[in-house]
């Protein structure tokens, strides 16, 4: 073998060991990095449940909050709202049950064909099935969508016909508040409506979950906790979409408690219709409890409008309708009391010592302060000559209490009149009553900046200037003089019964002279309301409430005046006169005169209240005007 | 070479066999016998590795309990997958039957004509979830992308196994195109899920078959420097929001954030010891999203708490731990990198779901081995299986042949 051979053989040998050095070195390299891989796999398991026990451990109670919050959703149930009834047991706030028809999208069959039959049976125009059709598209297939509400019974039946081709439209029930007299009761009763921005910051949110009307005049407002009841609440499971899947609790709600009313429908159907096509107002109020029978404001409107949210149409109509009949006239509205007030002017004369009942006075066409040329005209231009107390309240000789306002001055008159209970609230149970106001010096000054005048002091003895009361006030004072100083709070619910203080006189024959007066008003030849005079013994007042100064030497003369700028007629009276039952205020609006606007409409409803009328032609009337 | 060891359980005659022989009982009773006897000698004859095959029906049995409560205590879904579970199994032997070389045999043809079908999916492709994965055949409509899963490891190994090893730069730089021709063509699909299992795949395949520890730094700074460039010219607007989602889940918690969110809830209230089977809220109320098929481990989770994924997990690494002890003692050479590298894929597998659910992951659409309900994924990952068990159980076969 030559060198040059064993070199070659050499090469030869050494190649051959390198590949066999190549392939257990490739083996080598292959096992050590399977094991790295087994390695990283081990690895790779242990990141993953280092991380799990992060999130099963240490943030366990965050997680597990999370899905409970996820899972149980809380419904309310809303409770249904008490309801109203009147005196005799009449339902005045009611629900009933209303139907509408809905559609599940996800349960339908086939949703064009549907939509196309609903709107055929249902008579949906065009642009509400256009609505509809939005609605479905961005609602969640599982939740109903309403079709109609307020379903009449004929499309209930043709629905109920049709089930079988219109699998996921169903008919449901909710109950809707419904006033069954309309504009008869609508500012006593008062209306709910949705809840608004301003509802919510008086309400409790919690309590009104669910919830879709809340009182918001009337009665249905000041008595929204007794009427409203408490939410009930259910506890279900549900999907990630918001599908009930299981109820787990329910706490039914508590169910609002009735009202009574001391109100009697019929009563007021009579005072509406008695009051006619006049403005104003009638309060009726049983002066023996305070409880109010009847109280009218006209004109009205009708409640059910604002239940489901009034078209800003209508609502634009009742705002700017030139009678405003939202405007409430028994409690709201203040009129200056005119002549009504002279037998409380009386009273205050007898108890502060500056009238003998029986003293005579001369009474002349006018009355004149010392000293000052001008003439506070009485209403008859020829005066009344001698006349004592009760002549005085008989005629209503201005003169006379032109006189007596004169020689006691405003600050006695004030404070009797505002122990009366004048210029401040009744305290009845309802909300947006007015104060009224009993003029004084300082109010004068506090409001106006200015000093009292005498003059002021002088008409106030008639009930005109600034004296303003509303008519319930006038109902009030009214009951106060049947009961001879007994009083009692007005009330509208039956339960409630406040006596309040009585008023004390220095002698109690004081009120016998007044009410004789005031009977005489009536039952006498020359009382201002004679007219009236029925077979039971009525007592009462008339007045005229002016509305514009007649200038000092102009006449007045109403048939010359547009009916804006008549006087507005008052009238307060009580019966019987023995036994008082009934104490009644009556305001007409530019009515003209007390005797003869008023207090005709007084005695249709004391006609009614103590039987002498019949009950056939009150449902007539009833029906025509509580409607 | 080492000499060929038959293994006893497997190949040996064993105690059964002969006391069924010298039973009396069977005088009687011939067919019965016979058919005992082909039953016996069948099982005694296939090739499969029992050790894996245990690990894989404990995690399908697992998947079972799983999905019956996933799938809102469905009866009919748990026969359907069981059926489904059997049906792969059966696939899973059969492949296992089959030579080994035959698998590399037919590596480098159907490499070429699933590159063909892809290309072909972009022409024709039909457009499904928004995203172009399906080819229409007619007959069946299939994945094209979903076949490169195992068709990318076994056309490298086949490749890798014929050069000199470890691998040179020249074959390096031939294999890494062979990765990425597919994988871009799938990224356009789009679809990530799959891009990276036929990826990762590949480079398992290079990395088992030796490469230099240089090449394996290099890889890694080159997709670090990749993953901006992805980010704003290959990703698109949704695998971004997937991806920003994985950092504040709760910027967005019903839009893109609300699969991670809901599912963490589910696992996080799960607690060390789970809500109990079937009591799982989050799942039965559709909070989670595909509860019966990505999500099923948030379900499970849920209500086997973390005892129960330590168990599931210590089930996944048992698999890839024989795998791998497959491997490393495989015959061949390409048979031990193709063996490693559906290990490892496995692996890839199980971590990208699990960190998906688990919300270290974006939302990828990977199944998890044996648990999720799915059709081509169960058939990829028992193919693979199959193909796993071949490779273990062929120096018996040929052992037993010579």
């Amino acid at each position: 073998m030559s060198i040059r051979e064993a070199i070659r053989d050499a090469h030869i040998n050494r190649a051959y060991d390198r590949r066999l050095n190549d392939r257990h070195l490739s083996r080598q390299i292959f096992r050590r990095r399977v094991l790295l891989a087994a390695l990283i796999a081990l690895l790779v398991f242990t990141v993953l449940l280092w991380r799990a026990a992060f999130l099963q451990v240490d943030r366990h109670e965050h997680f597990s909050e999370m899905a409970e919050n996820n899972r149980t959703r809380t419904l309310v149930i809303p409770p249904e709202r008490g309801r109203i009834f009147d005196d005799g047991g009449r339902v005045v706030a009611d629900n009933v049950a209303t139907y509408q028809a809905q559609i599940v999208p996800e349960d339908a069959d086939d949703l064009k064909r549907e939509l196309s039959m609903l709107q055929q049976v249902l008579k949906l125009d065009d642009d509400t099935l256009h609505d509809l059709k939005e609605r479905i598209k961005f609602g969640r297939s599982f939740d109903p969508i309403l079709v109609k509400s307020d379903l009449t019974p004929v499309e209930m039946a043709k629905l109920a016909q049709l089930q079988p081709w219109l699998p996921g439209v169903s008919v449901e029930s909710s109950l809707k508040r419904v006033y069954p007299y309309r504009q008869l009761l609508a500012h006593v009763v008062g209306y709910v409506g949705r809840i608004n921005v301003a509802d919510l910051k008086r309400i409790n949110a919690d309590l009104y979950q669910g919830t879709q009307y809340i009182g918001k005049s009337g009665i249905e407002r000041e008595y929204e906790d007794v009427l409203h009841g408490k939410p009930g609440f259910k506890t279900v499971e549900v999907d990630a979409v918001g599908r009930v899947v299981k109820v787990l609790k329910v706490v039914p709600p508590v169910a609002g408690q009735d009202i009574h009313l001391t109100l009697d429908v019929p009563l007021q159907g009579i005072a509406a219709a008695a009051l006619g096509s006049y403005s104003g107002a009638v309060v009726a109020e049983d002066p023996t409890t305070g409880a109010i029978k009847a109280m009218v404001s006209r004109p009205s409107f009708d409640p059910n409008l604002f239940v489901d949210g009034i078209s800003h149409k209508n609502y634009q109509a009742l705002l700017n309708d030139p009678e405003r009949p939202l405007f409430d006239r028994a409690i709201t509205a203040t009129y200056p009391p005119g002549s009504t007030i002279k037998p409380v002017m009386a009273l205050a004369g007898l108890q502060y010592g500056f009238l003998d009942p029986n003293k005579k006075f001369f009474a002349g066409p006018y009355f004149q302060i010392p000293g000052d040329k001008h003439h506070y005209r009485d209403w008859r231009k020829w005066g009344h000559g001698w006349v004592d107390l009760d002549q005085a309240i008989t005629q209503s000789c201005d003169v006379y209490f032109y006189d007596l306002a004169y020689r006691m001055g405003i600050d006695p008159m004030h404070a009797f009149l505002t122990e009366f209970g004048l210029g401040r609230k009744t305290g009845i149970d309802l909300p947006g009553e007015s104060s009224g106001l009993v003029p004084s010096p300082e109010w004068k000054r506090k409001t106006k900046n200015l000093p009292w005048y005498p003059g002021e002091t002088v008409i106030a003895g008639i009930g005109q200037g600034y004296m303003l009361t509303t008519v319930l006030q006038l109902a009030q004072t009214t009951s106060i003089l049947a009961e001879s100083g007994k009083r009692y709070r007005p009330w509208l619910v039956a339960s409630n019964k406040d006596k309040e203080p009585s008023i004390e006189l220095k002698s109690p024959s004081f009120w016998n002279d007044v009410r004789h007066g005031m009977f005489d008003v009536i039952n006498s030849p020359h009382g201002t309301a004679r007219r009236i005079a029925a077979p039971y013994l009525i007592a009462g007042k008339t007045g005229t409430a002016q509305v514009f100064t007649v200038a000092q030497n102009a006449s007045y003369n109403a048939k010359d005046l547009a009916k804006k700028l008549h006087d507005h007629a008052v009238f307060i009276g009580f019966a019987p006169y023995d036994d008082p039952k009934i104490a009644v205020a009556v305001m007409a609006e530019h009515g003209g005169s007390g005797s003869g606007t008023a207090a005709p409409v007084a005695r249709r409803v004391m006609d009614y209240y103590l039987g002498f009328e019949p009950k056939k032609t009150v449902k007539m009337e009833f029906v025509k005007h509580g409607d | 070479m080492a000499t060929e060891q038959p293994k006893a359980g497997i190949s040996g005659r064993g105690p059964v066999l002969d006391r069924l022989n010298r039973s009396s009982d069977f005088g009687k009773h011939e067919g019965a016998k016979w058919f005992f006897l082909g039953l016996l000698s069948l099982i005694r004859r296939i090739n499969y590795d029992p050790v894996l095959l245990f690990f894989l029906m404990l995690i399908a049995a697992i998947g079972l309990v799983a999905g019956y409560s996933a799938s809102d205590q469905s009866v009919i879904w748990v026969e359907k997958s069981a059926f489904r579970f059997a049906l792969a199994f059966l696939l899973m032997l059969a492949i296992a039957q089959v030579p080994q070389r035959f698998f590399f045999a037919i590596a480098p043809w159907l490499f070429g004509f699933v590159v063909v079908l892809l290309v072909a999916v972009h022409l024709f492709g039909d457009v499904g979830k928004g995203a172009q994965r399906w080819l229409d055949l007619g007959f069946i409509r299939f994945q094209p992308a979903e076949i490169l899963k195992l068709g990318m490891p076994m056309m490298l190994a086949w490749f890798l196994a014929r050069r000199p090893l470890p691998p040179r730069f020249l074959d390096v730089v031939i294999a890494l195109i062979l990765v990425a021709v597919p994988t871009v063509l799938i990224v356009m699909q789009p679809d990530l899920g799959t891009a990276i299992l036929v990826m990762t795949a590949g480079l398992f395949v290079l990395f088992f078959a030796g490469l230099s520890w240089w090449y394996v730094l290099g890889f890694v700074l080159a997709i670090s420097a990749a993953a901006p460039l992805m980010w704003f010219y290959v990703m698109h607007d949704y695998q971004k929001e997937r991806v920003l989602t994985l950092f504040n889940p709760m910027a967005d918690p019903l839009g893109a954030g609300y699969h991670t969110i809901q599912s963490m809830i589910a696992i996080g209230s799960g607690g060390i010891w789970g809500v109990g089977w079937l009591q799982g809220t989050q799942s039965h109320l559709n909070f989670l999203p595909e509860g019966t098929t990505d999500f099923i481990l948030a379900v499970y989770a849920e209500e086997f708490g973390l005892m129960g994924l330590i168990l599931l997990f210590g089930l996944y690494l048992a698999v890839i731990w024989r795998g791998l002890y497959i491997a490393a003692y495989a015959e061949s050479t390409a048979g031990r990198m193709l063996a490693a590298a559906i290990s490892m894929t496995f692996l890839v597998y199980v971590f990208v779901n699990a960190g998906m659910v688990i919300g270290i992951l974006p939302v990828v659409g990977v199944p998890l081995p044996l648990m999720s309900y799915g059709g081509t994924a169960l058939v990829t990952i028992m193919i693979a299986l199959g193909m796993l068990m071949s490779i273990r159980t062929q120096r018996s076969f040929l052992g037993h042949e010579r």
